[in-house]
């Protein structure tokens, strides 16, 4: 097991909470929930080990492009890193008002 | 036959063919939907209020220690609301996360919402229950808990089961087994499609332990010949057999909440089980359809009186 939190810069305030997914075997849970302030927090956890730069690199990527203000938990089952990417669009999508 | 009339019959079994596929596209699936929408699906429109939610993060502590990524929910929804006007609660156990089995947590989720709906009913607030089950039993990562938490599920079925119906739900492939598939058989009734599966021990447990001569786990029209929805409503053993199809199912649970609680529970019928297993040749080995609606009419009646009142509280 692993767990580790990441920080990104954040513009907006998310509209509402979501949760999405499940923790199954090749998938996650993500559950993201606005928050105050202009830093978004990434907290991971995962059933593999020995990923946490693949996990860095899916986050900068998606907060290249994206700029709320959230705090998102993932609960990991080895999802592969464009099921992840998924997801988190999943998520932002489910988030609109 | 003249040509014609080929054609024509030819026609007809097109058309009869398009018709059953049309039926089949338009059905919205029951299994394709995730645990919390199954749940959503059977509530009045706007009705719904999810208890005990994933944000509230009652996740399994017991998980993360032995390598396995907890799940917010722990795998169990429940939801309040009503459905045709009747107040109920909807416990659903998503069969994605560990097999659906049953932990601390979501064994704890299930038993209060029972309880809940039980003081509600001894208050005179009419409230039902609907399990939609989705597990392998007992979650082997908090096995002894797990088991204390079977033990506490079928005492509130059975005090609930008393002042109002409870239906449980077997509608998808991971079917109900372990300690669970008590839990459905204390339950007043049983809905079972033919994807479901009803069962003690697993295909797998039976192979492992009596070998694959007893039980060939890789055969999947066996294991759903023994098993399966269609099977375990011809031994009377599930009430009703409905398609993968939501509004099937909406209309099926609406329909045994205004029946009621049933005058004879399947689970008081004791006289009517251990005759069948009496009347069962062990010495050679048997075939599903020994179990046919038919022989079962012939050999035993399929609504006996129960002689045992087996319930004690």
């Amino acid at each position: 097991m692993e767990e580790f939190e990441l920080n990104y810069p954040a513009k907006r305030k998310a509209p509402k909470r979501v949760h999405i997914g499940v923790v199954g075997s090749g998938d996650l849970e993500v559950l993201l929930e606005p928050i105050d302030g202009t830093t978004a927090t990434v907290r991971v956890r995962t059933s593999v080990d020995g990923f946490k730069t693949t996990w860095k690199a899916v986050l900068d990527r998606f907060f290249g492009q994206y700029d709320g203000a959230v705090r998102i938990e993932i609960n990991d089952a080895g999802a592969t890193p464009g099921a992840v990417y998924l997801r988190l669009q999943q998520a932002v999508e489910a988030s609109q008002p | 036959m003249t040509d014609s009339a080929d054609i024509a019959t030819g026609r007809d079994r097109a058309k009869s063919a398009l018709t059953l596929s049309q039926e089949y596209l338009q059905r919205h699936s029951f299994i394709e939907l995730n645990a919390r929408e199954r749940a959503q699906s059977l509530f009045d429109p706007g009705t719904a209020r999810e208890l005990a939610g994933p944000f509230d993060r009652i996740e399994s502590p017991w998980l993360f220690v032995q390598g396995v990524t907890p799940q917010a929910d722990d795998g169990c929804i429940v939801m309040r609301g009503t459905i045709d006007g009747n107040e109920t609660v909807v416990i659903a156990f998503s069969g994605a996360f560990q097999g659906g089995g049953i932990g601390e947590v979501s064994g704890a989720k299930l038993t209060a919402a029972l309880d809940l709906a039980c003081i509600d009913n001894e208050k005179g607030k009419p409230t039902s229950a609907v399990m939609l089950l989705e597990t392998g039993g007992v979650r082997l990562q908090e096995a002894n808990l797990g088991l204390a938490a079977v033990a506490e599920i079928i005492s509130s079925i059975i005090a609930l089961r008393r002042d109002a119906p409870v239906i449980s739900v077997i509608a998808g492939p991971v079917g109900c087994f372990g300690g669970m598939s008590l839990a459905a058989g204390v339950s007043s009734y049983i809905v079972m499609t033919p994807e479901g599966r009803l069962g003690l021990n697993g295909p797998e447990v039976i192979e492992e332990e009596s070998g694959v001569d007893e039980f060939d786990a890789s055969d999947r029209s066996l294991i759903w010949s023994i098993f399966g929805g269609q099977q375990r409503y011809n031994q009377g053993l599930a009430d009703v057999l409905v398609e993968d199809d939501t509004d099937q199912i909406i209309k099926t649970v609406r329909e045994l909440i205004a029946k009621g609680v049933p005058a004879v529970h399947r689970s008081q019928q004791v006289d009517l089980y251990r005759s069948r297993i009496a009347a069962l040749d062990a010495s050679s080995q048997w075939a599903p359809s020994v179990w046919s609606a038919a022989s079962l009419a012939r050999s035993t009646g399929r609504n006996q009186e129960p002689v045992n009142e087996e319930e004690k509280h």
